[in-house]
């Protein structure tokens, strides 16, 4: 029953290193780039929400919708502000600036919130928490709605990407730039779209996982943005189902490891892991082998 | 009338001048071919002309308008459509969803029907409209990126190296097609390096070396012109 329950907490970590890997993975896949800054949007979403129940005193679906929104704005003028203008420089320059903007969402997060750890508040302690084998399992209302958001998030994202036409002109985007634009599509804007996606699902992960995980820091975002990209990684950079994939074995992986191995090496058996399947399968779990251009 | 003006370009790849002012034009329904040896850059021009790459100097003009400054992703909106070299067909999506791509600048409403009407010309691609375009053969590659480029409805159909790597037989099916869409009254641009079936479909050529136009004139007097024939037709 220890194991189930360690799974079911598996699962629900993962889940949420697989709605912020989905964010390293679309934005990579069509923009061609790694946005390091991914992590600290989460930390972004995770204060506002914050502010919206402690301070403004709006309702927790309303702090959902006011994270999404603003972090939705904040990734736009991220990419449009300090991407943009990069688009034909080497990818050195891009990661550089990327993990610049990085340093720059937790100093300024700093300078607003302060440094001292903010409680976040339990608002998703009322939901119901299921019992299952006569009390034996226990699943939390938390880690129930961690589950299920993953889940719908994945089926909505999946739907999107295959049947709209946004959808289908990222995936052009994604295969070949300027045949896109021979297509009529315009690049920036698909690209900016596809960080306002990203920073949207930034944000709920932001608030889940300090709904699971109370503490709120400048640095909340920086070590699950890490594992999340390890993740997408581990799925194969690019692909969405990957992301999935990647990110939920992450969560378990890391659970199981610290129930099971060792609380202080949890992390370091994540990575291990990471490099282990990168020697076998160099483009990850479900990356497509690297076509050699002609 | 003029439906192309090329004015005195010159384009750049960093510090390589690879087009060094080559002017030209191409008239309503005409089909007018560039030919020219690997290099010489024919591509380069193409990719200009649709917004790609941009000239440092000169002028492009479509239909009597300076196109300089507009976007890549408005050319197919203004009436032109490149099917470029290499074919760079959608790989991971449908035969019909790389349609529908193609239809991207034209009203919804509108796909469904230009899709049959583009499946009468390459009946092989409808049989495959579910496949995915990268398990295609090579042919039905560029069957798919000319359809793709048809979608658009453009009046301006630039074409580069679309024989590239066919069998004779394909070869001949891709003329006849360039062929029917010429009479039902679409402007043509095409780029070969096989000169001589370019030069014995097109009214007027263009020959390109080293990023300059070394000869012009009519397609069938540079067809039995003495420097071409040594030069381009291997005779
Ligand atoms: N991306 C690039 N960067 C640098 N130089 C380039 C680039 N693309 C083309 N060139 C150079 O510009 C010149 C013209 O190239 P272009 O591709 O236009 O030739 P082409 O006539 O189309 O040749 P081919 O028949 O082989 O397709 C060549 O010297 C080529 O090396
Ligand atoms: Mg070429």
């Amino acid at each position: 029953m220890i194991f189930l329950s360690n799974l079911v907490n598996g699962l629900s970590l993962g889940s949420i290193y697989a709605i912020i890997a989905l964010g390293y993975t679309m934005v990579y896949g069509i923009a061609k780039m790694l946005n390091f800054a991914h992590g600290d949007v989460i930390m972004v979403g995770a204060y506002i929400a914050f502010c919206a129940l402690q301070y403004w005193g709006l309702p927790p679906v309303a702090a959902l919708l006011a994270a999404m929104l603003l972090c939705t704005v904040l990734g736009i003028t991220i990419e449009g502000l300090a991407y943009r203008p990069l688009r034909q420089a080497t990818s050195l320059a891009v990661l550089i600036t990327a993990i610049g903007m990085s340093y720059l969402l937790q100093n300024l997060a700093l300078l607003i919130w302060g440094a001292n750890p903010k409680s976040f508040p339990s608002v998703m302690i009322q939901l119901p928490t299921l019992s299952l084998f006569g009390d034996q399992l226990k699943i939390s209302g938390v880690t129930m709605m961690t589950i299920l958001a993953n889940i719908a998030i994945m089926i909505v994202l999946t739907t999107f990407i295959s049947r709209t036409k946004m959808g289908k002109a990222m995936r052009c985007v994604s295969e070949d730039r300027g045949a896109a634009e021979l297509m009529g599509i315009n690049v920036n804007r698909t690209i900016s779209t596809t960080f306002a996606i990203g920073s949207a699902l930034a944000a709920v992960a932001g608030i889940l996982l300090c709904s699971a995980y109370p503490t709120l820091m400048p640095t909340t975002g920086s070590m699950p943005g890490i594992k999340a990209f390890t993740a997408a990684v581990f799925g194969g950079i690019g692909s969405i189902p990957g992301a999935m994939i990647g990110g939920i074995l992450l969560g378990v992986i890391e659970i199981l490891g610290k129930a099971y191995i060792s609380t202080e090496l949890g992390d370091a058996i994540v990575f291990a892991v990471l490099i282990i399947v990168l020697l076998f399968r160099p483009t990850g779990l479900l990356g497509k082998p690297i076509r050699e251009k002609v | 009338m003029s439906m192309l003006e090329i004015n005195d370009i010159h384009v750049f790849y960093g510090a390589i001048h690879a087009i060094k002012g080559v002017s030209f034009e191409v008239r309503e329904h005409e089909i007018v071919t560039l030919i020219g040896a690997n290099g010489a850059g024919k591509s380069t021009i193409l990719n200009t002309i649709a917004g790609l790459l941009r000239p440092r100097s000169g002028q492009v003009l479509f239909e009597g308008r300076n196109i300089n400054a507009v976007p890549a992703s408005r050319m197919v909106g203004l009436g032109m459509a490149l099917c470029p070299e290499g074919r760079r067909i959608f790989q991971q999506m449908s035969v019909r969803e790389n349609l529908e791509m193609g239809g991207y600048s034209r009203p919804a409403a509108e796909i469904a029907g230009s899709i049959e009407d583009v499946f009468q010309r390459f009946p092989r691609l409808k049989e495959r409209e579910k496949q995915i375009a990268g398990t295609l053969s090579g042919g039905e590659q560029q069957m798919l990126a000319m359809a793709r480029a048809l979608m658009s409805r453009p009046k301006l159909m630039m074409l580069d190296e679309p024989s590239m790597g066919l069998a004779p037989i394909l070869v001949e099916q891709i003329f006849d097609i360039i062929r029917e869409l010429h009479a039902a009254g679409t402007t043509i641009l095409l780029v070969e390096q096989n000169a001589q079936m370019a030069l014995s479909i097109a009214d007027r050529a263009y020959v390109l070396e080293t990023g300059r136009i070394s000869m012009s004139g009519e397609a069938k007097a540079l067809l039995v012109d003495d420097n071409v024939r040594k030069a381009y037709l291997g005779s």
